[in-house]
């Protein structure tokens, strides 16, 4: 048994993980996982055994694997961040009997494992340092903003029927436009790449958050030619082709509205999301 | 010029760093910086990071900020001992696992309880109602959990025999809500034996001193902090903390 990658397209982190993946021809299994589909809650209600445990999705190599030490937080009972974080099953990888979570150590992990081109990960102790830096500011900033888009336009009206709220929409717009701000200023500034003439995974742990936005109808590139020049750049780095197949689900984000959301799931977290909402 | 470490030992990160440094003896120079007094946001410190954030480092033209980047650095130019982020390629991956789990979890959650019970109320002159402690203290128990369920679990450190990054910074981030007087190793032995093991594998004098601010915070009251500030802060944390999207991540 051979690599595993548990990953939905739909999820950001899952998408730098396939691209580099593939763009760098790494052999794995693709353990494809439809987080609005593959409750968690089990697939029977829980009339006769209290908490069923989950059989689908990456948590069964926790339930066989106690030790593994997946960080993936199980299904939990308690409100708030215990439900929103079962969206946090992806992305996982499996080696062996390895398991890692965390995008950031599961695209590092490859690159060591793999022995990819230096430029992905450089060896240069300050151009990697530059790459650490862009991958940890990533988090609370891009990642803050980024994928708040994608919750309010789509997946809050899908959950609650509630049209979507226009002022909260304005509120993470207004806050991702900073971060953007910064990311020019900061990071990317004049050069091709982030850490200069090639690209890295900063760039593409980056694009992936951006493209969530541009899913959903809120094209940041627009008015951002910098950011749109260095798109095109990433997107070639990559290949264009690859690019736009991890990226079919997530820019066809209106066939969702058709997908059959798993009954268990939407009342559990429609609840939770209009909490949210206040 | 040698290294240049921009820190304010007041914040987590910083001490990570601080600690780091000193107990591996990597020479630098300390320039801090003082949140209280807004030194971050001084022009003189945009040149060393524009972000405006500590913990910075500048080594010579080299600035680069992020507590976890300049952790990895140092142990790279100052080829400290393996067991700080170790070469062998699981135990690396479980080390970058929970620095970034982390981000979210015990670091979100132990700065949040600080800010809700002690923060806030400094910076306002009045406490916040309860339900708001009850809360940030519930969601601080979970990760909690997570925490000595998932990553450390019946070992002496995160990554098996040895300290590593993954413990300093674990560490740091809940001396946070201790010094909000939340004394979490209390009811949890397991997490205090750690926190001794992983005080004795720094240095107790070196961790104890690298702490001694924070846990003299409850002594700071509002008139410390430049009163512009004061207005600042107040608006920047009462606005991340009624930030309802805060937990989504996907």
């Amino acid at each position: 048994m051979g690599l595993e990658l548990y990953l939905d397209l739909l999820s950001q982190p899952c998408r730098s993980i396939y691209i580099f993946a593939r763009t760098n021809n790494i052999p794995f299994e693709f353990k494809h996982v439809e987080l609005f589909k593959d409750s968690v809650l089990g697939k029977k209600p829980a009339a006769a055994s209290g908490a069923e445990r989950p059989r689908t999705g990456p948590c069964l190599s926790c339930a066989e694997d106690p030790t593994s030490g997946c960080s993936t937080p199980g299904p939990s009972n308690s409100e708030g961040d215990g439900k929103i974080s079962l969206l946090k099953k992806v992305p996982v990888l499996k080696d062996g009997d390895f398991t890692l979570a965390e995008c950031t150590a599961i695209l590092l992990y490859l690159s060591r494992k793999y022995n990819t081109p230096d430029h992905w990960y450089p060896s240069d102790i300050k151009k990697r340092a530059q790459v650490d830096e862009y991958l940890s500011w990533h988090h609370a900033n891009i990642r803050a903003n980024a994928p708040k888009t994608m919750w309010i336009k789509v997946l809050i009206p899908l959950f609650t029927g509630q049209p979507q709220p226009s002022e909260k929409l304005q509120e993470v717009m207004e806050g991702l436009s900073t971060s953007l701000k910064q990311f020019e200023e900061r990071f990317l500034q004049d050069k091709a790449f982030i850490i200069g003439s090639e690209i890295s995974l900063a760039d593409l742990v980056a694009i992936v958050e951006l493209m969530q936005p541009v899913g959903v109808g809120c094209d940041i590139f627009e008015d951002r030619p910098r950011l749109m020049e260095w798109r095109r750049r990433v997107e070639e780095a990559v290949g264009k082709e690859l690019f736009f197949q991890a990226h079919e689900m997530i820019l066809n984000i209106k066939e969702l509205s058709n997908i059959q959301i798993d009954p268990q799931l939407k009342e559990h977290l429609a609840p939770v999301l209009m909490k949210m909402l206040k | 010029m040698g290294l240049e470490l921009y820190l304010d030992l007041l914040s987590q990160p910083c001490r990570a760093v601080y600690i780091f440094a000193r107990c591996n003896s990597i020479p630098f120079e300390f320039k801090r910086v003082e949140l209280m007094k807004g030194e971050h946001r001084t022009e003189e410190f945009r040149k060393v990071n524009v972000l405006m954030k500590v913990p910075a480092l500048r080594d010579g033209s080299f600035t680069l900020a992020e507590s976890v980047a300049i952790l990895m650095y140092l142990t790279r130019k100052f080829k400290t001992p393996d067991h700080w982020y170790p070469s062998d390629l699981q135990k690396q991956a479980r080390v970058d696992e929970y620095l970034s789990w982390q981000q979210a979890h015990i670091r979100g959650k132990g700065s949040k309880l600080f800010v809700t019970k002690m923060l806030i109320p400094i910076l306002t002159g009045q406490p916040l109602p309860p339900e708001k402690v009850e809360g940030a203290t519930e969601e601080l128990n979970v990760v909690l959990s997570q925490f000595e369920e998932k990553f450390l679990q019946d070992k002496p450190f995160i990554v098996g025999n040895d300290i590593s990054l993954a413990d300093l910074v674990a560490l740091v981030e809940l001396m946070q809500p201790v010094a909000a007087g939340y004394n979490l190793f209390e009811e949890r032995p397991k997490l205090a034996e750690w926190r001794r093991r992983v005080e004795e594998a720094v240095g107790k004098q070196l961790f104890q001193e690298a702490h001694e601010e924070i846990l003299n915070a409850k002594n700071v009251s509002a008139d410390k902090i430049a009163p512009e500030l004061r207005e600042h802060f107040k608006q920047q944390l009462l606005k991340k903390l009624h930030s309802s999207y805060r937990k989504l991540h996907l």
